[in-house]
């Protein structure tokens, strides 16, 4: 693979689809949990549900495409520690957004409501109804979660960092329409 | 006792045959009354667990079977608590008001290989209608199992009113899932 000075187009629409409908999932996600029970919440779980399985698929799409399509090179002259932090950063990213909507999946199954993806295609169940199961997985959704935004926080300020103030033209690599350095 | 009703006993004893036994006694604790329902397309299990009634059922006479349910329907379970305290309400089965549901059987009508129509009326929520399902019966020991299962359209009681009106979250149709076992109690008569 030849080392590219910028992200693929199919990786720099991936990262702002998959960010974006993490964000939006993120934000119903908080929002639904704790609304009385009305046919507009089942909704909202239902919606949840289905953006869950979406960003799972689209992710594991990224990671094939990661895996295949070598990224640019860091900045030259980027400290080291950088570079280790930023690939683990990377990495981990990576991780919880395979985590989160398997984790989602799991304490579905386990609190007793199959996903039904679109309402059409039934997820199997790989958990049985188990009432306390389905509290711990919502306690290890929950924390997966605000992990992943502690995490999102750091990279978006990382982002900024290297376009505000290194002016390296690191933050325009994922972007589109942003003239590149 | 008349000497009818003596002779026909006598008959039955002498006959001997484990036919002849009427199953009349319903155990609630072996029976189960359960239902699936559908939100968003996705199919939930729930139960009742508590309901009672009573049963009379002699295999050579299915014709005179008889069957009165009473299910308790505050001992809901729809599979999540949030979900057993709104059915509770007015909306859906308005428990404080109308605690029981009825059904009560008129005609039973064999369909072969020990299948049967099961038609009578079912009252729930102040509401009484035609109700009717199909329903196996075999022996398991000394019990009689009666198993069948048949959907109900909640709209039909007004189960779900206001903003549940609406199928488009909540499912009409709902299957009743149910496994009625009796027993003889030859100290009944």
């Amino acid at each position: 693979m030849r080392q590219a000075t910028s992200y693929t187009r199919t990786a720099i629409g991936l990262h702002w689809l998959v960010a974006f409908a993490l964000l939006a999932s993120f934000g119903l996600g908080l929002y639904m949990q704790d609304l009385p029970l009305s046919p507009d919440k089942l909704k909202l779980y239902s919606w949840h549900k289905w953006a869950g399985v979406t960003i799972f698929l689209l992710v594991l799409f990224r990671l094939l495409w990661r895996l295949t399509h070598r990224p640019p090179a860091p900045p030259a002259d980027m400290p080291a520690w950088q570079h280790v932090a930023a690939e683990t950063a990377h990495w981990l990213l990576y991780a919880l957004m395979i985590a989160i909507p398997l984790s989602g999946w799991l304490m579905s199954s386990a609190k007793g409501f199959q996903t039904v993806y679109f309402g059409v295609l039934p997820l199997p169940d790989l958990l049985a109804k188990n009432k306390e199961l389905g509290e711990t997985l919502t306690t290890v959704h929950q924390v997966l979660n605000f992990t992943l935004a502690g995490l999102v926080l750091i990279h978006v300020g990382a982002a900024l960092k290297h376009h505000y103030i290194d002016r390296d033209g690191v933050l325009a690599r994922m972007l589109l329409f942003i003239k590149k350095a | 006792m008349n000497t009818v009703l003596k002779s026909v006993a006598l008959l039955a004893l002498l006959i001997g045959a484990p036919h002849a036994a009427e199953f009349n006694t319903l155990r609630p604790e072996q029976s189960r009354m359960a239902f699936v329902y559908k939100q968003m397309n996705v199919p939930v299990e729930g139960s009742f667990k508590r309901f009672n009634g009573q049963i009379s059922f002699d295999p050579t006479k299915p014709t005179l079977a008889k069957a009165a349910l009473e299910i308790d329907l505050a001992s809901i379970d729809v599979g999540s608590a949030e979900g057993n305290d709104e059915v509770a309400g007015k909306l859906w089965f308005n428990t404080k008001q109308f605690p029981v549901a009825r059904f009560v059987s008129a005609s039973v009508k064999p369909l072969g290989n020990s299948r049967f129509e099961v038609a009578g009326k079912m009252s729930i929520k102040g509401r009484t209608l035609d109700a009717s399902t199909p329903a196996t019966f075999r022996q398991e020991g000394t019990n009689a199992v009666f198993e069948g299962s048949f959907v109900l359209k909640r709209a039909d009681y007004g189960i779900g009113e206001g903003m549940w009106a609406d199928f488009g979250t909540v499912a009409n149709e709902v299957q009743i899932k149910f496994r009625l076992v009796a027993s003889s109690v030859a100290s009944k008569q």
